[in-house]
C-alpha cells in the first residue's frame, strides 16, 4: 500500500476512550444476544452520514495495534469509499492495511462479503444504512421494538409473499432478511443475497454497525442464520450464465460493467481482490464478450 | 498510596476488550489476559482490567461483600473508572465477584426488558480455575459443534441457575469467568449441560 501520514493530535483509531467503551459495551451485547440491535450513541464522524460511519465506530472501537485492516465497498478495495475509510485508519491508528482477504484480521465492508472463506479469528464489520429489518414495513420504533420483543416477524413473510403473488418468485435481491440463531429477523445489510449463505456457520465474528441510526448488532462466529422463505418457495441466490470475464470464476458474484454506447457489456467479479488473485494465478477469462445476465 | 491504572491506557483497555470480546463469541474458549495490574485484594488483577477497561460513569459496578470490606478497592475502581459503585446489583452495568462461591442469584441483577434485554447486567467471577478440556458440556451461538468449559468455584447449583438465565433469552444476565491471566465468558445465549 502506498505510505501515509500519519495524524498527530488524534486519539489512537480518532474516537476518544469513553466513547469506544460505550460502543464496546454496545458490541458485547450484540454478541450475547445474536441478531438483537443494541442502540449506541453514535457519534459524528468526519465523513458525512451514509459513507460508513457506523462501521468506521465499530471498526475503531475493536482495533488495536497489531490489526491488520481491509475495507472493500461492493467488493472493491479501490473504489473512494473503501480508500478513504483504509487511509483514514492508516492514518489515526498507524495500523497495517491490506487488500488481501486472508491476510485481515480485521475487515470492514460496504455490503459484500468476500468470496475467499473467512477464518477464525477475523471480524467483518458491516457498514449498515437501515438496521432495521421491519422498518418499510412498519414505520415507528416502538412498535418495530415490540415486534422484535414478541418474535412476531408475520408482516416479514407477509411483504415476501406479496413478492410471490406479484413476481411469481420473492423478488427481494439484496438486504434479504435472515433469522439468527433461531430468534432474532435481521438485515444483513444491503448484500446481495447471493452472500447470505456465506453468514451461515461463518468461522469469522460478524459486527454490524449503523450510524445514522445507531444501532450495533452482531453475529458470532458459527451461528445458524437461515435466510426466511416458505417450504413451496425456498432461498434460491441468485445465478449467472457466464463466468467472470477477466478471471473466469464461476460461483462468485459479478459486476456488470458497460464498455461502450452500444450496449457492450461484461460482467467481472465485485470481489476485486478474489479476480486479482486468480489472474496472477493463471486463469483468464474470456475478456469483454460476456453477455451473461443474472437471475434473481 | 493508590496501585497504579493501565500503563498504556490506550492498549492496555483494547487488548482487555479484545480478550472478552472473543470470549464471549467464543463461548469455550480461553482466552489469554495480561492485565499487569496489582490492585488492592481482594481484587484480582483481571476483574480490575476488566473493570478499568468497560465500566465508567454510564456503566454503574456492584461489589460483592469480598470487595465491599476493604474500602482501598471501591477506592482503586472510582479513581480509575470514574465509575458510581452502587449498592444496588438491579443497578450495576457489571458486578464484580471475588468469591464466585458465594455469587448472589442471577435474579437479583438486572437482565433487561423484552424490548430492551441489552440493558442487562454483566457478572465478572473472579475464578481460580478455568479449563476448556473437560467439565461443562456448551452449545450454542459462536461454538462449532460443542465445547467444553470447566471453572471453579461456583455456587453448588450454578447449572441450574445458568439453565433458568438461558431459559429467559434474550433477556438475561452475561458471565464473564477471569481466572489469573485468562479469560473465559458464559452469554446468556449459550446453553450448558453438566459434562
Amino acid at each position: 500500500m502506498s505510505a501515509v501520514r500519519s495524524e498527530t493530535g488524534y486519539n489512537f483509531a480518532y474516537l476518544d476512550e469513553g466513547t469506544k467503551r460505550m460502543i464496546r459495551r454496545a458490541i458485547l451485547k450484540a454478541i450475547a444476544i445474536p441478531g438483537y440491535q443494541v442502540p449506541f450513541a453514535s457519534r459524528e464522524m468526519p465523513m458525512p452520514y451514509g459513507w460508513g460511519t457506523g462501521g468506521v465506530q465499530v471498526t475503531a472501537a475493536i482495533l488495536g495495534k497489531r490489526d491488520v485492516l481491509k475495507v472493500i465497498d461492493q467488493g472493491s478495495d479501490d473504489t473512494t469509499n473503501a480508500v478513504s475509510i483504509r487511509a483514514f485508519f492508516a492514518r489515526t491508528a498507524d495500523v497495517a492495511v491490506t487488500t488481501r482477504t486472508r491476510e485481515a484480521t480485521v475487515i470492514q465492508t460496504r455490503h459484500r462479503i468476500p468470496e475467499a472463506p473467512l477464518h477464525e479469528g477475523q471480524v467483518l464489520v458491516y457498514q449498515v444504512p437501515i438496521p432495521e429489518p421491519l422498518r418499510f414495513l412498519e414505520p415507528r420504533e416502538t412498535e418495530t421494538r415490540q415486534l422484535h420483543a414478541l418474535a412476531e416477524y408475520g408482516l416479514m413473510h407477509v411483504k415476501l409473499y406479496e413478492d410471490i403473488a406479484r413476481h411469481g418468485h420473492i423478488a427481494t435481491t439484496y438486504a434479504y432478511p435472515v433469522e439468527v440463531a433461531g430468534r432474532y429477523v435481521m438485515d444483513p445489510s444491503p448484500t446481495p443475497k447471493f452472500d447470505n449463505p456465506k453468514m451461515d456457520d461463518c468461522p469469522a465474528l460478524q459486527l454490524f454497525g449503523a450510524g445514522r441510526e445507531k444501532r450495533i448488532y452482531a453475529v458470532p462466529p458459527h451461528t445458524r442464520v437461515r435466510s426466511l422463505d416458505f417450504e413451496d418457495h425456498p432461498f434460491r441466490v441468485q445465478s449467472f450464465d457466464k463466468p467472470c470475464a477477466l478471471c473466469g470464476a464461476e460461483g462468485v458474484y459479478l459486476d456488470e460493467v458497460l464498455l461502450d454506447d452500444a450496449g457492450g457489456r461484461m460482467f467481472v467479479c465485485s470481489d476485486t481482490d478474489h479476480c486479482e488473485e486468480r489472474r496472477a494465478d493463471g486463469p483468464i477469462g474470456t475478456g469483454g464478450a460476456g453477455e451473461g445476465a443474472a437471475h434473481a | 498510596m493508590l496501585a497504579h491504572g493501565f500503563a498504556d491506557p490506550v492498549h492496555d483497555a483494547q487488548g482487555v476488550f479484545r480478550a472478552v470480546m472473543d470470549a464471549l463469541a467464543r463461548p469455550g474458549t480461553i482466552q489469554p489476559l495480561a492485565p499487569g495490574l496489582a490492585p488492592p485484594a481482594p481484587l484480582t488483577p483481571e476483574l480490575a482490567a476488566i473493570a478499568l477497561a468497560l465500566a465508567d460513569a454510564d456503566a454503574p459496578l456492584w461489589l460483592d461483600a469480598g470487595l465491599a470490606r476493604n474500602p482501598a478497592v471501591a477506592d482503586f475502581l472510582r479513581f480509575h473508572t470514574g465509575a458510581r459503585i452502587t449498592g444496588d446489583p438491579a443497578e450495576a452495568a457489571f458486578a464484580l465477584v471475588s468469591d464466585p462461591a458465594a455469587c448472589p442469584d442471577l435474579g437479583t441483577f438486572a437482565k433487561g426488558t423484552p424490548a430492551y434485554p441489552d440493558r442487562s447486567a454483566t457478572l465478572v467471577l473472579a475464578v481460580s480455575i478455568l479449563s476448556d478440556r473437560e467439565g461443562w458440556h456448551l452449545a450454542g451461538p459462536g461454538i462449532r459443534g460443542s465445547a467444553r468449559l470447566a471453572a471453579a468455584p461456583l455456587p453448588a447449583d450454578i447449572l441450574s441457575r445458568l439453565a433458568r438465565n438461558h431459559a429467559g433469552f434474550p433477556q438475561g444476565i452475561d458471565l464473564i469467568l477471569a481466572a489469573p491471566g485468562r479469560v473465559a465468558a458464559l452469554p446468556r445465549s449459550t446453553r450448558v449441560q453438566e459434562g
